[in-house]
């Protein structure tokens, strides 16, 4: 077996002076895994993210990413590892004064991928997610399903070893969401890890994955379905 | 270095405008200034060559009972200047060149005039030290209406005139470089403040700081080129109408103010001093508040 892709011991998470928003959260990621990260709205599950993605630093508690403890990470260290993840935010995050092919471009050319590479794999991807038509289109001239498709590939354009995904089907209709997750799986199946926030029910029960479910800022481990009624 | 691209709108930021037009006139007022540093250099030089190492001697034109002529005095001067210890030699200037000399203080018509009562200069060119003093002292008891003049009073007060010159010259251009530094540092945290959640998504998707600041170096960069050429152009159109509006007083009371060859590409260097000034004042402003983000 490979090494852990994430470690949560213990971890706890506030903001400033507030109450914790995360509690004793304790679980592992082995690679390879699909998980779903549900929860009522407000129970943490984008802090759980940012914690992942290594936007925040846990309050308590041990992290560790690709076996690395975070706490002994400067940063210095961090765009390393935050290289190896891939990230889907809620809101898309896309720049909107650089073309679809810029801003999937965007983590290439952070890691010194030649200007021919950068155009010839980003036009593939994109074609891929079938937007080759769309390579110069700013953001702000694309449907949400586009939008959604750009953020998606910036998020595996450089192949990461996690994909961390906050609610990507939250803005699209259940066609285009369903086509997302198909995309999701498949990357899986290349041997991405892969945790997906949402509280869309019916997508949760269509792919039977694991669950990180939240509840009042803990974390409860729900293997998937098949398990469940095994 | 220069990237077309830049992953922030930087380009948009108002900021941006900013930076150029006050580089442009930074460098403007940089470039004269260290114009008059060099004009002012160069003529204290040749004051300083023209005038050190040699003494003037004048023989005034005298009409007093029992005074013998001037053409007389100024004989018995050279006699005893040619035989004074350290003095290679002594020359009375023409007529000609005594004229030129009083031209732009009288016209040419009035200096050229036969009836005006003009001394005799004589220019003295030393090989050592000479005792000013008793010369002078030995002069006098030849003949009446000789002045002896080392230049030392007027020397001095050229190299104190040159040298506060100077000193202006060169606390413009440190002014100058802090103002550049001050307006590059709030237009970068200007731009680090706008485009915080930029530079923040970036830093998720793996970004470096010196990504980051690589980006901000490139813009101002970019900016500084333009405003610092503008300067420079309009710098150099200023050298060249003071030059020539100098060339053409008939009187030339004013000091040549032309440069030469290397003085003018020193010139040219201002604007790039001004980029590389620009681009490491970003890169250290971009790295150091880079340092408080997550």
């Amino acid at each position: 077996m490979g090494e852990i892709v994430i470690r949560f011991e213990n971890v706890g998470l506030r903001y400033g002076t507030g109450p914790e928003v995360l509690r004793d959260i304790t679980f592992t990621l082995p690679p390879g895994s699909f998980h779903f990260l549900t929860g009522a709205s407000g129970a943490g599950k984008s802090s759980l993210l940012k914690l992942m993605y290594l936007a925040h630093r846990p309050s308590r508690g041990l992290i560790t990413v690709f076996d690395r403890d975070i706490s002994r990470v400067g940063r210095e260290g961090l765009p390393e590892l935050r290289r190896q993840i891939g990230v889907v935010f809620q809101d898309f995050q896309l720049l909107d004064h650089l073309s679809a092919l810029d801003n999937v471009a965007l983590p290439l050319r952070m890691a010194g991928a030649s200007e021919s590479d950068v155009v010839e794999h980003c036009t593939e991807l994109l074609r891929w997610v079938g937007l080759g038509n769309h390579l110069d289109a700013r953001p702000s001239t694309l449907s949400g399903g586009q939008q959604q498709r750009v953020a998606i590939a910036r998020s595996v354009i450089n192949r990461p070893r996690l994909l961390l995904a906050d609610e990507p089907t939250g803005n699209v209709d259940d066609g285009i969401g369903m086509r997302l997750l198909y995309l999701f799986e498949e990357l899986h199946k290349l041997g991405t890890t892969v945790v997906i926030a949402t509280h869309n029910e019916a997508l949760i029960h269509r792919f039977d994955h694991p669950r990180l479910h939240l509840e009042n800022g803990r974390l409860h481990v729900l293997p998937r379905a098949a398990q469940r009624w095994a | 270095m220069l990237r077309k691209r830049f992953d922030l709108p930087l380009a948009m930021d108002p900021t941006g405008r900013f930076v150029a037009w006050i580089t442009a006139v930074m460098v403007y007022l940089a470039t004269l200034a260290l114009a008059g540093f060099m004009i002012v250099s160069g003529m204290a030089e040749r004051w300083e060559s023209g005038l050190a190492g040699g003494i003037t001697v004048q023989v005034a034109p005298l009409v007093e009972p029992g005074v013998a002529p001037l053409a007389e005095r100024v004989e018995t001067a050279l006699a005893i200047l040619r035989g004074t210890p350290g003095v290679r030699g002594a020359t009375p200037l023409s007529a000609e060149a005594t004229s030129r000399l009083i031209e732009p203080w009288l016209g040419k018509e009035a200096a050229g005039d036969p009836l005006l009562p003009v001394p005799t200069v004589i220019d003295v060119e030393t090989a050592g030290t000479v005792d000013v003093g008793a010369l002078a002292a030995r002069l006098k008891a030849a003949a009446p209406g000789i002045a002896v003049d080392d230049h030392a009073t007027w020397l001095s007060d050229l190299r104190g005139f040159a040298r506060a010159i100077q000193v202006a010259a060169l606390g413009v251009m440190v002014l100058v470089g802090i103002a550049a530094v001050t307006s590059v540092v709030f237009a970068v945290r200007a731009g680090l403040a706008i485009h915080r959640h930029v530079v923040e998504l970036l830093h998720l998707m793996g970004a470096t700081d010196r990504y980051v600041s690589l980006q901000f170096e490139s813009h101002v960069l970019g900016l500084c080129l333009r405003g610092g050429l503008g300067g420079l152009a309009l710098a150099v159109a200023t050298l060249v109408g003071v030059h020539r509006a100098a060339g053409g007083l008939s009187a030339s009371l004013l000091p040549d103010v032309t440069l030469a060859p290397w003085q003018w590409l020193l010139l040219a260097v201002v604007p790039l001093a001004a980029c590389g000034l620009a681009v490491l004042t970003a890169r250290r402003t971009v790295l150091r508040t880079l340092e408080s983000m997550p």
